[in-house]
């Protein structure tokens, strides 16, 4: 399906494609500085991404770039008009969807668009040919009644995206537009901004997401306010041309072998993917030590292409060590059964909508188990069933060999959750948090003690202690969040999206933890946005419109999508795939 | 490892983590000690059905010796600042329009002639019926001075005085001291009723009501470390302010200061009760603070504070039953000033208790319910 929006054509003045010119930029708030010295070009009928980790500034220079802050110092125009002296023209030339839904929830589709156009001081009622194309665009047309805070994750995007390009600007920004959509959602989102670009348009579109910027034609990479890159990514991955591997097939003893790759002086970063374990190594470090390794492994050692990903971590100076300090104090779990995890039929439905319909799975002690699905498709719901967080309607879930409903106590005794937001006592100390969880769980005297002293020494959070959890940097936030939630030792450990927002430094150091953990036998729950984390479980379960549709390994799913015109799909490939399939059985069989 | 369904160790740990928040928090300490703090000074001060420091005009067509004396009166009592002399019928009835004075004297010409003659004097009083409630105590000040004058007319005839009012439990009708054992309640009811309903919806918002949830602690555990921290504070400000009454303003504490004690900590948990309620069905720390005022504005209206209990419709007299404030006005009023019985703190202590064990069951079920 091909659609089409006809934008204004874009003033091509002087050979000029110039959209944005960025020059000397500095921005801080009181003593934090949020960019530095920075500058930089956008060009019409670009995409440009603009990457970085949270923090790095993406959201400071969106907002200058579209009048809504002034810089300290430096100056940027955008088609042409200064940010600061031609601010309302800045207006008018561009279009702005910010990260928050900045939308009525309370408002339907056909009411938002129709009060933007309007405070655009445009008449609604003469423009509904303008209307009926971006309906049409977005594929919003059948749901103009819904209220805006009905729609899905993806849809709402759309209906922003929507009212941004309401004015036909002349420069698209959108700020972290992918954040909280679903693959499927995302891929219709590119499909669209490809369509404007190359209609002339200048798009930029900020991310903290590495594997987007792969699909930008140019990138800014953004680090603490400071610029690291500027250009097609393929110019910095190609930096890195030669230096990554992956180690194939190894299965069961992928974890390890991580560990020990990641411990060898000539690597500088691995993660693990399906059943192998990709490396990248050090800038003119030989393959003998990796190949050593894969000898020893008896596995096989394949040159891949470098990812963006890659060069970032390489231009931070590599990712952390492979040893989990907080596992090795960790003795090994028994368990009387091998099934940590297992829900049987189970449903949920709130009123006459079914949000988990009959799902069952067991999961093995020592796996980590990741649940995937579109938003909205009844993921976060089977999560909270399963640590006890909702009553199922039907079914049962059982942790540990104990009924959630009937042994209620016991079950949560033997279970620890880490939520979304590290959600920690901000009014309280770091201390006070700790103490808190022990507490929480029933620990008393000298265990309590050494647990508490334990935990600070695993994680670093000596020098802390007094700080509350919102002054402390994301990392140690994360530290401090894994610590509550692993004070009481569970068997199970649950995570609920636990690295969204997190810069892959800290997502890394994250899972060398967890990997740890399940090498000692805890078993791990995880949901995941992210389609990379996904590669680190064992086993996945996909759920789409309330149901499970697929269980496997990371590599068998990747397997059965498989085509003629894509031989090597990625996760996310896999990922679309089976939920378009899904869905497609679905509408034959009604 | 064991788990029983109540864990002192748990218990403690969520006790602790309460206060804290409450303590540790600027915003929770200046809502629960300024305010009620603050409210009692000017409510006490300020708030009283006295009439003081208002205008008075006069438009005296008599010159004789009588009005003179009238008019020396007005310019001599306390309650007024200033007598206006006007010239005009007309401008009399402008002031009263503009609202600069609230109550106007017409003298005719033939004042003083007549009560030369041995008549009664007439004049005119005219009174701003928007301020209806001052306007009559006015009326009542100006009846007195009116009096008095006549005293003067016929000093040898002893004028028989036909009652004689005696105002028992509060002789001398010292606004104060009705209106600050009432504050004591309302002021204790808002902050318990604060605390307590921010409590949930703040973890809510943080997320930490989820990661308590996936706990071993059992739900009579929350409310508990939930309502302890406010027991705490509210009985304390109760006290606080019981104590300023009594050593600040003066007024007589007469009843038994056990039995308030007790129904002060009845009445505390009565409301934390209602205020974890709130809380359990908040979403944001907004909504409970909106559903706070929504009940407690009513309860405060309804309670017997401003008007009796007695002059309402019969329906919600039985309302009025259920709101704990009632019970506890009827306990604090009577122990300060009339040495109420203990019998009689008892019949108004029962439902107090009642009150209390209803809301926190209700509680208890709310929060258990969010657990769907």
């Amino acid at each position: 399906m091909q659609a089409s929006l006809a934008i204004t054509a874009v003033p091509t003045g002087a050979g000029e494609n110039t959209a944005v010119i960025i020059e000397g930029v500095d921005k801080h708030f009181g003593n934090v500085q949020a960019l530095q010295s920075l500058s930089a070009r956008i060009h019409y009928g670009r995409l440009t991404g603009l990457v970085g980790p949270d923090g790095a500034g993406k959201t400071t220079l969106m907002r200058i770039l579209t009048g809504l802050l002034v810089p300290n110092t430096g100056r940027v125009t955008l088609a042409g008009f200064d940010v600061v002296k031609d601010n309302d023209a800045i207006h008018v030339a561009s279009g702005y969807m910010p990260q928050r839904f900045g939308l009525y929830e309370d408002l339907s589709v056909m009411e938002n668009m129709r009060l933007y156009a309007q405070l655009r001081g445009m008449d609604a009622d003469r423009n509904a040919d303008l209307f009926a194309e971006l309906l049409d665009f977005t594929r919003l047309g059948p749901f103009t009644k819904r209220l805006a805070g009905k729609l899905s994750g993806g849809m709402k995007q759309k209906l922003g995206l929507a009212c941004a390009l309401m004015a036909r600007p002349k420069v698209l920004l959108l700020d972290e537009p992918g954040v909280g959509v679903d693959p499927v959602s995302r891929q219709d989102l590119w499909r669209m901004v490809q369509v404007l670009t190359d209609e002339g348009m200048a798009v930029v579109w900020s991310t903290a997401y590495l594997d987007e910027a792969e699909r930008c034609e140019s990138v800014l990479l953004l680090n603490q306010g400071k610029l690291l890159f500027d250009g097609p990514p393929q110019d910095l991955t190609a930096q890195l041309e030669g230096r990554s591997f992956r180690l194939e097939d190894i299965g069961t003893q992928r974890r390890s072998i991580l560990t020990e790759a990641l411990d060898l002086d000539s690597v500088s970063d691995g993660v693990i993917q399906g059943a192998g374990v990709r490396v990248v190594l050090r800038v003119g470090a030989s393959t003998e030590q990796i190949q050593a390794l894969a000898d020893q492994a008896q596995v096989r050692l394949a040159p891949v292409p470098a990812r963006f990903e890659d060069a970032f971590i390489d231009l931070l100076g590599g990712g952390p060590g492979g040893s989990s300090t907080l596992a090795e104090r960790l003795p090994p779990i028994e368990l009387g059964s091998d099934i940590a995890v297992s829900c049987h039929s189970l449903t949920k439905r709130f009123g006459d909508f079914t949000a988990t319909d009959n799902v069952s799975f067991e999961v093995r002690k020592g796996e980590i188990f990741g649940l995937l699905g579109p938003n909205g498709a009844g993921k976060s719901t089977t999560f909270k069933m399963l640590c006890g967080l909702l009553k199922p309607t039907a079914g049962e879930a059982h942790v540990v060999g104990h009924d959630l409903r009937r042994a209620t106590g016991v079950a949560k005794s033997r279970l620890g959750y880490m939520a979304q937001k590290f959600s920690l006592y901000g009014l309280l100390s770091v201390r006070q948090n700790l103490e808190f969880s022990a507490g929480v769980y029933q620990l008393e005297g000298n265990t309590r003690r050494e647990r508490i002293a334990g935990m600070i020494e695993t994680f670093d959070l000596g020098k802390w202690l007094s700080a509350t959890p919102d002054s402390l940097p994301l990392g140690h936030k994360q530290r401090l969040a894994l610590a509550c939630a692993l004070m009481h030792r569970p068997p199970v450990l649950f995570l609920d999206e636990p690295t969204s927002g997190v810069d892959p430094i800290t997502r890394r150091e994250f899972w060398i933890h967890i990997n740890g953990l399940a090498r000692k036998g805890v078993t791990i729950m995880v949901t995941t946005h992210f389609m990379d984390e996904a590669e680190y479980c064992d086993r996945i379960a996909i759920l789409s419109r309330a149901q499970l549709i697929a269980l496997d390994t990371p590599d068998a799913l990747k397997r059965s999508a498989i085509s003629p015109e894509r031989a090597d799909p990625t996760m996310e490939d896999a990922f679309i795939h089976l939920v378009e399939s899904a869905d497609r059985e679905m509408k034959a069989t009604t | 490892m064991l788990v029983s369904s109540f864990s002192f160790t748990r218990l403690r740990a969520q006790f602790i983590k309460e206060v804290l928040s409450v303590l540790r928090d600027p915003r929770s300490r200046m809502v629960v000690f300024v305010p009620p703090i603050l409210q009692l000074l000017v409510f006490a001060f300020a708030a009283t059905l006295e009439v003081r420091n208002v205008d008075i005009a006069v438009y005296n067509q008599d010159a004789g010796r009588w009005s003179h004396e009238l008019i020396q009166r007005l310019n001599s009592a306390h309650f007024i600042t200033r007598v206006r002399h006007v010239d005009s019928q007309r401008h009399l009835h402008e002031l009263i329009d503009r609202g600069e004075v609230i109550a106007a004297l017409a003298i005719p010409v033939d004042f003083s002639r007549t009560i030369a003659a041995g008549d009664s004097g007439l004049a005119q009083v005219l009174v701003d019926g928007r301020r209806s409630n001052s306007g009559q105590i006015t009326v009542a000040y100006l009846s007195t001075i009116a009096a008095d004058v006549g005293a003067e007319v016929t000093p040898d005839t002893q004028a028989p005085v036909p009652v004689v009012v005696r105002h028992w439990f509060n002789p001398n009708l010292i606004y104060r001291w009705f209106i600050v054992p009432g504050l004591t309640g309302i002021l204790a009811l808002f902050s318990a009723l604060l605390i307590t309903s921010l409590s949930i919806a703040r973890e809510r918002e943080l997320g930490t009501f989820d990661q308590l949830l996936v706990s071993p602690t059992s739900t009579p555990e929350i409310i508990i470390s939930k309502s302890l921290p406010a027991l705490a504070i509210g009985t304390l400000l109760g006290l606080f302010m019981v104590g300023t009454g009594v050593f600040l303003f003066g007024i007589p504490f007469t009843g038994s200061f056990g039995l308030l004690f007790a129904s002060l900590v009845l009445f505390i948990l009565s409301v934390v009760g209602i205020g974890l309620m709130i809380s359990a069905v908040s979403m944001t720390q907004q909504q409970a603070i909106l559903g706070a005022f929504a009940i407690g504005v009513p309860a405060v209206l309804m309670s017997g504070f401003a008007t009796p209990v007695e002059n309402m419709p019969v329906v919600l007299q039985w309302l009025a039953q259920a709101i704990p404030l009632t019970h506890f006005l009827i306990i604090v009023e009577g122990s300060f000033l009339k040495t109420m019985p203990p019998g009689d703190i008892l019949a108004s202590l029962w439902p107090l208790a009642v009150i209390a064990l209803a809301t926190l069951t209700m509680a208890t079920v709310f929060v258990r319910g969010r657990l769907q």
